[in-house]
């Protein structure tokens, strides 16, 4: 059964929790920038947190449905409706056969992950659904969703099935998960991160005006990395290195001195100097990010980064166990 | 051997120096890293890719604690495992098994390599002699990626190296051969890139339909053969 793309919106495409395992090939990681968000409207709509949803940029989309889904959404200050019924972020809602899902652009943040009960049924490519847009192969071949497009939608799982009658009355469970889990956006986020691979390769000065400086986000920014203005990071010595892994929260500095953030689209192999790395569990933070927004940095220990993770990790466990009551 | 984290689910480990003195060396040293490394199947990592005198390994710190490692040093008890592996590993790095060399039909029409003057200027030689170079030299693929698939391929003749170009080119056709410094690559899909262009094959390097996506893979021999405008046309149609 297919959902319509009546509006596909500014950007939107087919996401899952990426495609790791090719990066010897050159293949991005990709995937849903903020996997954690994807991962919670996942379960929310009755799916396996892997399975493939919508990536939303900037809002846009009008989806109307050809049978009865539960649907649920994570991410920015974005105003969505069934029809002409509000969707808060986090509330697994039932659409029905013809209704209409559409979001508007966003008050605050720019992206939103959308989950369909049944998952995004395209093509597995190299053992993922995630459309890698810069190499064109994967979603919806390739490419961002258009206007008037089909998107395919798998089967419902029975506890997809059982929310959808439970839901017939109401509609929109009342319930979510905690807040910060499914309203994402922070206005002006300061990112914690651990040293940089070459933090060395920097001058002190750079290095001081890294942690604490105001840098704001540039308009040339997109899923491959966030480009930032503010101090200008000088290096020891202005030479390249041989090409080595970089990975998404990797903060590299080209010879204009300016940071670019990478996010999951990014290359797999650079040489530009790395002088930080954001932490896994901010950088959901960073995919919210738009032009002119202001971030800060600071630094943690590796243990303090894998403390944060586990305990994300645990409280989505039990997140996950909790909602089994809701699916019977 | 330094092992340096980077970020909180990968880790950096280099494994060999001096790449610019002994540049087939590393890509040993790299290989058989990266084979020591995927035999051990530590539990929670994910993959193992190469560069140049580096391999990174990345991880889920959650999986690699529920498979034992220490909540509060799960980097040190990772640590211990790719030393571990690495230290028994053989010590002979000459001896990696490679696949036959493979050939790459490359064509060298001005409208194809349309940097090609330019690197025989810098080279001060005619384009024919850069083209006889070249075509005449052996490679190595040390690593995949800048794009899916895209080659850097080391054993570029001396006398070929040219800068990259200060102003990136917006859009290289696929399949283009191009020289960026000491090295030379090919671009398997249309994008973006700085080297400069001297040929195009018509060859398919980068399908990711086929799994493994790429028709080159790390430490593969290369050989370019120079072909007609006629034959590169045959081939694509």
């Amino acid at each position: 059964m297919n959902a319509t793309a009546i509006r596909a919106g500014f950007l939107t495409s087919v996401q899952d929790l990426g495609r790791p395992g090719f990066r010897q090939f050159g293949v991005s990681v990709g995937g849903a920038l903020d996997t954690h968000a994807l991962r919670v409207a996942n379960l929310l709509a009755g799916n396996d947190e892997s399975a493939a949803g919508l990536e939303i940029t900037f809002g846009g989309l009008r989806l109307r449905f050809g049978d009865d889904r539960i649907a649920a959404w994570c991410g920015a200050d974005f105003k969505a409706r069934i029809g002409s019924i509000p969707l808060d972020a986090g509330h697994p809602a039932l659409v029905r056969a013809g209704e209409e899902f559409s979001i508007e652009s966003p008050a605050g943040g720019c992206r939103a992950w959308l989950a369909i009960s049944g998952g995004i049924d395209v093509p597995l490519v190299l053992g993922s659904r995630a459309g890698d847009l810069r190499a064109g192969f994967g979603g919806v071949h390739g490419r961002p969703l258009r206007d008037s497009e089909q998107v395919p939608l798998g089967e419902n799982l029975p506890r997809a099935k059982a929310l959808i009658d439970k839901l017939r009355a109401e509609k929109i469970a009342p319930w979510k998960p905690p807040h910060d889990w499914s309203n994402t956006a922070h206005r002006t986020p300061t990112l914690r991160y651990i040293r940089g691979v070459d933090s060395d390769r920097f001058v002190s000065t750079a290095r001081e005006l890294f942690s604490g400086g105001n840098f704001f986000v540039s308009p040339d920014s997109d899923r491959m990395g966030i480009r930032l203005d503010g101090p200008t990071l000088e290096r020891k010595k202005n030479v390249d290195l041989l090409s080595e892994a970089v990975a998404p929260g990797t903060v590299q500095v080209p010879p204009n001195g300016r940071p670019i953030l990478l996010l999951n689209d990014c290359q797999t192999i650079g040489g530009y100097p790395k002088i930080a790395h954001v932490i896994t569990v901010d950088l959901p933070f960073a995919t919210q990010l738009c032009p002119g927004d202001r971030i800060r940095f600071t630094e943690v220990s590796i243990h303090d980064a894998h403390a944060l993770l586990l305990e994300r990790e645990r409280n989505l466990e039990q997140f996950r166990r909790g909602l089994a009551s809701h699916f019977k | 051997m330094e092992i340096t984290p980077l970020g909180d689910s990968a880790l950096l480990i280099r494994v060999a120096e001096n790449f610019d003195d002994a540049p087939e060396d590393a890509l040993n040293k790299v290989l058989a890293a990266q084979r020591n490394l995927e035999a051990i199947k530590i539990p929670g990592v994910v993959e193992i890719a190469p560069a140049y005198t580096t391999v990174a390994m990345f991880y889920h710190p959650t999986r690699v604690v529920d498979s034992g490692a220490p909540a509060n040093d799960v980097v040190g008890w990772l640590e211990q495992r790719i030393r571990e592996a690495l230290s028994n590993a053989p010590t002979d790095t000459s001896r990696i098994e490679s696949r036959p060399p493979v050939e790459i039909p490359i064509c060298y029409d001005p409208e194809f390599g349309f940097d090609l003057e330019e690197v025989a200027r810098r080279a001060k030689i005619d384009s024919k002699q850069v083209i006889e170079l070249h075509s005449g030299a052996e490679y190595r693929v040390h690593c995949l990626g800048f794009t899916g698939g895209f080659t850097f391929l080391g054993g570029l003749p001396k006398k070929l190296a040219t800068p990259r170009r200060d102003v990136p080119r917006k859009e290289i056709p696929a399949g283009s051969v191009a020289i960026g410094g000491k090295q030379t690559g090919i671009y398997p899909i249309r994008s973006p890139g700085g080297w400069n262009v001297i040929g195009r094959t018509p060859l398919k390097l980068f399908d990711p339909k086929n799994n493994p996506p790429t028709l080159l893979r790390a430490g593969d021999r290369v050989r370019f053969r120079a072909i007609s405008r006629d034959e590169f046309e045959k081939s694509t149609s």
